[in-house]
């Protein structure tokens, strides 16, 4: 069996079907309640009433608990304990949950949940950027800085110096599926969780605590997700947790699962940044030394928030060599949602970063910016090693994005068309093209270097059907079918023999969260793991009957070949179990050659990079600033793809929505703290014709992982996210196309942001 | 309390003391047990709960989070569950997803098939269009529109017919006092009850219940009032029943006023326009509504009634101020009246997302120009004040000048003495305001021939 084909999701029919489950579909108990939390509706305040009579006596109410009624802990975070359940006694943003209602439907719980009566004293919110640094209010005693060579001299040295300040706001998850939860209490202590998350172990970790029980106590399924993109690493704690909580205190089985409004006001977004850069450089447009100072803004707790900002500090040279280079990262404390992980985990920040410090410098020289790319890019092979080094100290070993610029600009016409957008422009006074080629080189691996491992269960059943488990999580990425197909590779057996089975804690243990792009790397390796040991196994047992050796075992086309011998799969894995041998087995999988110092910021962090490119053509409208994305092309690494469909979809779908985080998708909070773009019909994310007219999607044909990867293959989930910037940096093309000033375009790039750009740009011509 | 029925996947549904506000999209999943209707958002942007509904008037994607049990009585509605074929036979549209790779998460799945599974049935293949109102997180939309492009040629199932043949075999027992059947008896119950909540597509108004959690009572359902859907054309102009649906406007304004079309393409979404009606989009008050600026410009009036007693007025004086209309209690709205006139109609939305997007303004001109002079210029603007108003500082500013760059450059100064925008989430009062000066100037340009809409270039 090939194992790479581009075959559909395991799970496309019953998609199609309404019939793949999600957590809320599960058919319940009789008696199961439904949970609705009451939130917060202050950024930050001392509660000095919380008068909850009404909300008890609502209809349907059958428990209400506030901080006090937790029996354990009373914590979610997944990192450094600083994010409650429920507030106590002090609320630290609008959108905190204080109490929890659990009543007999989720209509009369969340009735109920807005009858309390909640005062406050009023303490001063720290809401913005500035509010933060006014207030010195951040995470770590103060800004993490990485230094290669001496940046301020270089710069300050240098013929020329860029050097500017980039907005960049949020960007809510938007999955598709709310978060959920659903808890069901087991004889004893014990207590099963159905949920919507990327990291059932934590959730088993985080309900364990909070039902004070061994984490043997806690199994914890997730079949799969309606959408994930981070914001389901940590997000769902809270509901697992109140769940399980509430189904201890009352016996009863207990759902949740958060309106939208309640969701997007809860729970956390992409960090919003600042980025403010200074960069110096010669005449020939090279680069001597960039100076970058980040600030993010990371909400009310820590959640996950300094590997973001590290990974904002990793991703700041994207393609290009930096000579001297010094990051000061800020990580800032507001009283707004706990921003968290989103698909790119702080990279996107950081590469956009870099972006617009070379599109800049294009603008000031007066050249295309693909030329400058091109000149700062890491150089192929056969170099001075020191020009293939990364700002901490990896060295870049299969730099591919020479090979993909190239093949990338001959396919999509670039050069041809950016001389057409000129000649259009030069006829068109109100309408303005723009065009950008951006790449993106991307880090695979957890920063976090112990997350790097992933664990499998595989059984081998006697009629030859197999059952695959394993740590990694479906949340729409085809995780699963990739993972099958390894599997059914290795057996040589048609795919419709593997079944695909819900993570399950009790099955795979101690797993890291399907996150950083890793899943098909790590779980792919384990299950290949543990399936060539049930095949070595197999093997070994069908030699010996046949006087052959193991080597002359082959398992092709649904069959097992002996020498002279052919069995069906099924007769094979009856004969072995008949010879009472295994056919069960764990496999387990660490990535090799990590070492990663984060407060220095030197090591080797990842395994490898991923590679892509896009052009994006957009036009423009300069009385308004609305505007529309023609057409993009992207060329993306995928390795040696192990389903190329999925690939492409991954590589479409990150594209979209990291051009709607730059475009359209605007987070607004008032000066209250208040987010005022809760639901979809104030906060917009791309829909069906904003995708690019033309839309020109392939995977490099010549990929293929340097390193010893799961068939070669290369990580996709999170890299072309990053491509959304080329669309971005059209826009901004488009601007300048306005004047002869830098249009310094800030994120999202919104009608309102795009029309005072092309005013800025115009006021400086006159 | 009412009795609906209703066709459900085929199979008759009848239910005694339905409570009035309770969405389909609850009834299937929690009471029905039947899931794979997905509740997304719960106010009718993301379309992850699309049925389809068949009645008279054909088959249309509707979003059953914001759809009361009582506007069903006397229809059929399908889910996802009714649209492969009764022995499991997909359908063409579900086939051509997986073979295409339309879904990722799935999620989203559910309510795109049954979009594009009325699209397939009504034969349409504007795809960005009929699919505007279902979000997809996951997959950038590409593979879902080779999908439909790919189903297209594909025939029509026979299942998929079967539900309008089935209705017209049946008839019906009323609903009830709470769904009349005739204007006449909503006047009379009007009277008797005018603090209730009359409920028409259920658009905005369903999000009172969804979002604010609020009891509606006493309400009237108006669905079954065939007399004030119908659209009819005169020598006066266009005389639209309250109950007309957008959908519907949309198509009979085209030939008249294609820009207005093109407004309503862009308003909501499918399943919002064909259950939004006229009525609602004037009746509401809202200073948002995308409905109100364009028949403003063209000099619509509006007709209300209150018992036996009707009046009309310009529609521009029904909006009286910030939520407080011309209309008294016990009135609604009966019809609007579009006056025939040459058309100079040009209708500008602003918004942070083409499609199913609320305005951050909404500008709409007709000027008329004789002998290269303005002689009348009627302009209103949505989203520029606490109601749909008009500019009539800038009308007076172009009245009888020439119609030149000096003119339009003059007269949209005046723009700050009629408006004075509000920040908020949509866009500030300095965009806003600026903005609607370059909407004037736009005007001009496209009077003289100049492209200047980014919807009409391509790459």
């Amino acid at each position: 069996m090939n194992v790479a084909r581009a075959l559909p999701h395991d799970s496309a029919r019953l998609h199609v079907t309404g019939t793949a489950r999600y957590v809320d579909d599960i058919p319940v108990p009789s008696g199961t309640l439904s949970l609705a939390f009451g939130l917060s509706a202050t950024a930050r305040g001392r509660i000095t009433r919380l008068d909850l009579g009404p909300v008890r006596s609502a209809t349907g109410v059958v428990a209400v608990l506030t901080a006090g009624d937790l029996p354990f802990a009373n914590d979610i975070s997944p990192s450094v304990h600083d994010e409650p359940l429920l507030a106590v006694g002090e609320v630290f943003y609008v959108g905190q949950p204080v109490f929890l209602v659990a009543a007999e439907s989720h209509l009369s719980a969340r009735r109920a949940a807005r009858k309390a009566v909640i005062e406050y004293e009023e303490l001063p919110a720290v809401l913005t950027i500035d509010d933060a640094l006014a207030a010195d209010s951040r995470f770590e005693d103060g800004p993490l800085v990485w230094e290669k060579g001496d940046a301020k001299s270089a710069v300050a040295s240098s013929d020329h110096v860029a050097e500017g300040t980039l907005e960049l706001g949020g960007q809510e998850h938007f999955y598709l599926e709310g978060q959920a939860a659903l808890a069901l209490p087991q004889e004893g202590d014990g207590m099963v969780v159905h949920c919507s998350s990327q990291h059932p172990t934590e959730i088993q970790h985080k309900v364990a605590d909070a039902l004070g029980v061994p984490m043997h106590s806690v199994r914890v399924e997730v079949r799969r997700m309606g959408g994930g993109f981070g914001g389901k690493e940590s997000q769902g704690n809270a509901l697992a947790c109140a769940c399980a909580v509430a189904a201890r205190l009352t016996g009863r089985p207990c759902r949740m699962r958060y309106d939208r409004d309640d969701d997007m006001t809860i729970t956390g977004k992409r960090h919003d940044f600042r980025i403010v850069y200074r960069a110096g450089y010669g005449s020939d447009g090279r680069i001597r030394g960039v100076d970058f100072i980040h600030y993010g803004r990371c909400g009310w707790s820590q959640d996950l928030s300094l590997p973001v900002a590290d990974r904002a500090m990793l991703q700041s040279d994207n393609a290009y060599h930096l000579p001297a280079a010094r990051i000061e990262s800020h990580r800032l404390r507001t009283n707004t949602q706990s921003a968290t992980a989103f698909r790119g985990f702080g990279g996107p920040q950081g590469t956009i970063g870099i972006e617009r410090v070379i599109d800049h410098i294009a603008n000031d020289l007066g050249r295309d910016p693909l030329e400058i790319r091109k000149l700062n890019y890491y150089p192929e092979q056969d170099t001075r090693e020191t020009a293939r080094t990364t700002h901490y100290g990896m060295p870049v070993e299969d730099f591919a994005l020479h090979a993909i610029t190239e093949e990338l600009e001959s396919k999509s016409g670039y050069h041809e068309r950016r001389a057409a957008v000129a000649e259009w422009n030069a006829a068109n006074p109100v309408l303005k093209k723009g065009i950008a080629l951006t790449p993106a080189k991307f880090g695979i691996s957890f920063t976090l270097t112990h997350l790097n491992q992933a664990g499998a269960l595989v059984h081998v059943y006697q009629d030859g059907s197999i059952h695959m488990n394993h740590g990694g999580t479906e949340m729409g990425q085809g995780l699963f079918q990739k993972v099958a197909q390894v599997a059914a590779g290795q057996f040589g057996v048609p795919l419709e023999a593997v079944r695909v089975t819900p993570t399950d804690t009790g099955k795979v243990p101690n797993t890291s969260a399907t996150a950083a792009s890793s899943g098909s790397d790590l779980n792919g390796m384990a299950v290949m793991r543990a399936c060539a040991t049930i095949r070595d196994r197999m093997a070994e047992h069908l030699a010996m009957e046949h006087q052959a050796t193991v080597a002359d075992v082959r398992f092709m086309d649904g069959q097992v070949v002996v020498g002279e011998a052919a069995y069906s799969f099924a007769d094979a894995a009856r004969k072995c179990h008949e010879g009472r041998i295994s056919l069960s087995a764990t496999g387990f999988y660490r990535t090799p050659k990590l070492e990663w110092n984060r407060l220095k910021g030197r090591g080797r962090p990842f395994f490898y990079f991923a590679y892509g490119a896009a052009v994006s053509e957009v036009v423009l409208d300069t009385l308004t600033g609305e505007n529309r994305i023609l057409r993009t092309d992207i060329l993306h690494d995928a390795g040696t793809s192990l389903n190329p469909a999925i690939d492409i979809g991954q590589v479409e779908g990150g594209f979209v929505q990291g051009a709607g985080w730059l475009t359209m998708e605007e987070l607004v909070w008032d000066d209250r703290g208040r987010l005022r773009t809760h639901a979809p019909s104030t906060y917009k994310i791309p829909a069906c014709s904003d995708r690019p007219d033309v839309f020109n999607v392939s995977l490099w044909p010549r990929g293929r992982n340097r390193e010893d990867t799961i068939h070669r293959s290369k990580a996709v989930g999170e890299p072309p996210l990053l491509l959304g910037i080329s669309a971005f940096l059209a826009l901004s093309d488009a601007v300048a196309a306005c004047g002869t000033a830098y249009p310094a375009l800030d994120a999202p790039a919104t009608p309102e942001r795009l029309l005072a750009a092309v005013r800025r740009v115009r006021d400086m011509e006159t | 309390m009412d009795n609906v029925t209703f066709l459900l996947n085929g199979e008759l549904v009848d239910l005694d003391a339905v409570h009035p506000t309770c969405t389909l999209l609850d009834w299937l999943r929690d009471t029905h047990g039947l899931c794979g209707t997905k509740e997304g958002c719960n106010e009718g942007d993301c379309g992850a709960c699309t049925v389809m509904v068949t009645d008279g008037s054909g088959a249309h994607a509707l979003n059953a989070c914001i759809l009361f049990l009582p506007q069903l009585h006397g229809k059929a509605v399908r889910t996802v569950e009714g649209i492969a074929g009764p022995d499991g036979q997909l359908h063409p549209v579900q086939q051509a997803l997986i073979e295409c790779h339309g879904s990722q998460c799935g999620f989203c799945t559910p309510g795109f098939v049954v979009s594009m599974a009325v699209a397939h049935l009504n034969g349409q293949s504007d795809f960005d269009d009929r699919l505007a109102g279902n979000l997809c997180r996951c997959t950038g939309y590409a593979p879902i529109i080779r999908a439909a492009r790919a189903a297209a040629s594909h025939p029509v199932p026979e299942w998929m017919t079967e539900d309008l043949d089935s209705l017209c075999v049946r008839g019906l027992p009323r609903a009830g006092r709470q769904s009349p059947e005739s204007a006449d008896e909503l006047a009379s119950w009007y009277m008797e009850n005018p603090d209730a909540v009359l409920v028409a597509g259920a658009t905005d108004v369903g999000l009172w219940v969804t979002k604010n959690l609020q009891d509606l009572e006493p309400v009237a359902f108006l669905g079954r009032i065939e007399e004030l859907k119908s659209i009819e054309t005169s020598s006066e102009g266009l005389r639209v029943g309250a109950l007309a649906s957008i959908e519907e406007l949309g198509a009979a304004i085209a030939p008249l006023h294609p820009d207005l079309a093109e407004l309503i393409r862009r308003f909501g979404s499918v399943q919002v326009r064909n259950a939004a009606t006229i009525g609602g989009n004037i009746a509401n008050g809202s200073p948002i509504g995308d409905t109100p600026p364009a028949l403003i410009a063209l000099g619509a009036i509006l007709h209300l009634r209150r018992g036996e007693t009707r009046r009309s007025m310009p529609l521009e004086e029904f909006f009286l101020d910030y939520g407080r209309q011309d209309r008294r209690p016990g009135e609604f709205v009966e019809a609007v009246t579009i006056p025939r006139q040459p058309d100079r109609l040009k209708c500008y939305k602003l918004s942070k997302r083409f499609d199913q997007d609320i305005s951050a303004i909404c500008g709409c001109f007709s000027i008329a120009v004789d002998n290269g002079s303005v002689t009348e210029a009627r302009i209103a603007f949505g989203g520029m004040a606490g109601i749909p108003k008009r500019a009539t500082h800038v009308e007076r500013a172009l009245a009888g000048r020439p119609w030149t760059a000096e003119t339009v450059r003059a007269a949209r100064n005046a723009m700050s003495e009629d408006f004075t925008p509000i920040d908020d989430m949509r866009g500030s009062a300095e965009y806003r305001l600026h903005a609607a000066g370059n909407l004037l100037m736009r005007y001009w340009l496209e009077s003289t021939g100049s492209a200047a809409r980014v919807l009409e270039v391509v790459a």
